[in-house]
């Protein structure tokens, strides 16, 4: 069986793995990137609307480009740097010192690597309704990819659950490729997303309809339409419920940390709802409590593009310092305070907390 | 199925209904509904379903979803063909 041995494995080519795989060779360890897609740069390669933020972490520049810039970061390190895409780490052998990587479903083999950074991103989370299996039912991310990554629309008319971020843009997307976009829903009582991105689509006369949601998907074999309704304040329907001609029922409520290594590695884990999921503890240098691996990015907590890459550069760096190579103190600081800036204000106050409380 | 049924894991086509019986049945944690059910053990290992099954472990129990453990999470996170382990042993590393 292949066997790879590296300083530095990092699982997860997006946001924060590349950055963490930057930092980490950019002090000289020799680092392996597993990514499970076929091209680094996750969930910035559909992004195709500019950042806000801070100019330090690419405000004002599409989410694409972004992706390009990290990937050219990585190449200026050549061979130190080994990216194998359509790979994806299995399982994590702590006995042995080893983990299982598979290639497709075509190469299975091991990886021995020093030290493990665990840089694998988030995933849709799913609510469960009548009919909610049925072909035209999609989590937002899932049309984005469709739509931004390979130029498919998913259907004609539109209805999306959730006005966060990721289904304010997804909807307006949707509008600029052509598609309807019938409504979207929320069940809490405000706005989840930035109103820049709100403000867009309520522009082209897309209703946001506060305080409802879905009851059930309606259609013999395919989404043929959805019966909405509203709710009271402790989220229960009211009145009676409306039916929404549609073909795709587009789901956007919420992305949870992918956080099976880091229970697979015995790191110790705690439930924090303002970060969406179970979470590792970590030090500030984002290392848990497996001595061996860090973590950075959304597997940590659901934030944004923005703090996953300064996670990943500090986990990069925390990684190789303790491989004994030198790395430069004044850098690490000034992305602590470029992380702490990002999560400042009002809008930063619930990853604050979170944050705070797996902080070890 | 009847057409209201709520598919909770698409992976074992386990229902909502079925989680609810079970957990009626005593089954009160994820790795005895993952024993019984075998939500959790599909080619997704839980990514689809946990989530839920988890909240609703919460509601019947009344106890938040922070305490409610989400259960033993083993390798592999796909699965993996029976194949590609044969082939693989005994071979020379590189």
């Amino acid at each position: 069986m292949r066997r790879i041995e590296t300083d530095v494995l990092v699982a997860g080519g997006g946001p924060a793995g590349l950055s963490a795989a930057i930092e980490a060779a950019g002090a000289g360890a020799q680092v392996v990137i597993a990514e499970s897609g076929f091209h680094v740069g996750g969930q910035l390669v559909k992004q195709s609307h500019k950042f806000f933020g801070s100019k330090d972490e690419y405000a004002g520049t599409r989410g694409v480009k972004i992706a390009e810039a990290l990937n050219d970061e990585v190449s200026q390190y050549g061979d130190r740097v080994k990216i194998m895409l359509d790979t994806t780490i299995s399982g994590y052998y702590g006995e042995e010192g080893i983990v299982t990587a598979m290639v497709g479903e075509e190469e299975y083999f091991h990886i021995v690597p020093k030290r493990i950074i665990i840089a694998t991103g988030a995933q849709e989370r799913l609510i469960p309704f009548p009919n909610n299996d049925m072909p035209g039912v999609y989590g937002a991310g899932a049309v984005q990819t469709l739509m931004n990554t390979y130029g498919v629309i998913p259907g004609r008319r539109v209805l999306m659950v959730g006005a966060g971020n990721i289904g304010l843009i997804v909807s307006y997307q949707l509008m600029q490729a052509g598609v309807e976009v019938a409504a979207v829903l929320e069940a809490a009582q405000r706005i989840g997303g930035y109103w820049v991105h709100a403000a867009k689509i309520r522009r082209l006369g897309i209703p946001i309809l506060l305080r409802h949601s879905i009851k059930r998907a309606v259609g013999e074999r395919v989404v043929e339409g959805a019966e909405i309704c509203e709710l009271d304040g402790s989220f229960n329907p009211i009145g009676e419920p409306k039916e929404v001609e549609c073909d795709i029922i587009c789901m956007a409520v919420g992305l949870t940390p992918t956080n099976e290594l880091l229970w697979q590695a015995g790191c110790k884990m705690k439930y924090v709802p303002f970060l969406c999921g179970h979470v590792p503890l970590r030090d500030m240098e984002m290392r848990t409590s497996n001595e061996n691996i860090w973590v950075a990015g959304d597997a940590s907590g659901i934030e944004e593009a923005s703090t996953a890459m300064i996670e990943g550069r500090i986990a990069g760096i925390g990684a190789a310092r303790s491989l004994g190579f030198v790395v430069d103190e004044i850098r690490l600081d000034e992305f602590q305070t470029r992380l702490r800036n990002l999560r400042a204000g009002d809008a930063g106050e619930k990853i604050r907390t979170g944050v705070a409380a797996v902080t070890i | 199925m009847k057409s209201d049924d709520i598919v909770v894991c698409r992976c074992e086509e386990i229902t909502l209904d079925e989680i609810r019986l079970w957990i009626d049945r005593g089954y009160g944690r994820f790795d005895e509904l993952k024993r019984i059910l075998r939500v959790g053990m599909g080619p997704c290992q839980g990514r689809g379903c946990r989530d839920i099954i988890l909240r609703e472990l919460s509601r019947s129990t009344g106890e938040p979803v922070e305490s409610i453990s989400p259960g033993t999470i083993r390798p592999p996170v796909k699965p993996v063909k029976l194949g590609l382990l044969i082939h693989g042993e005994g071979e020379t590393s590189c």
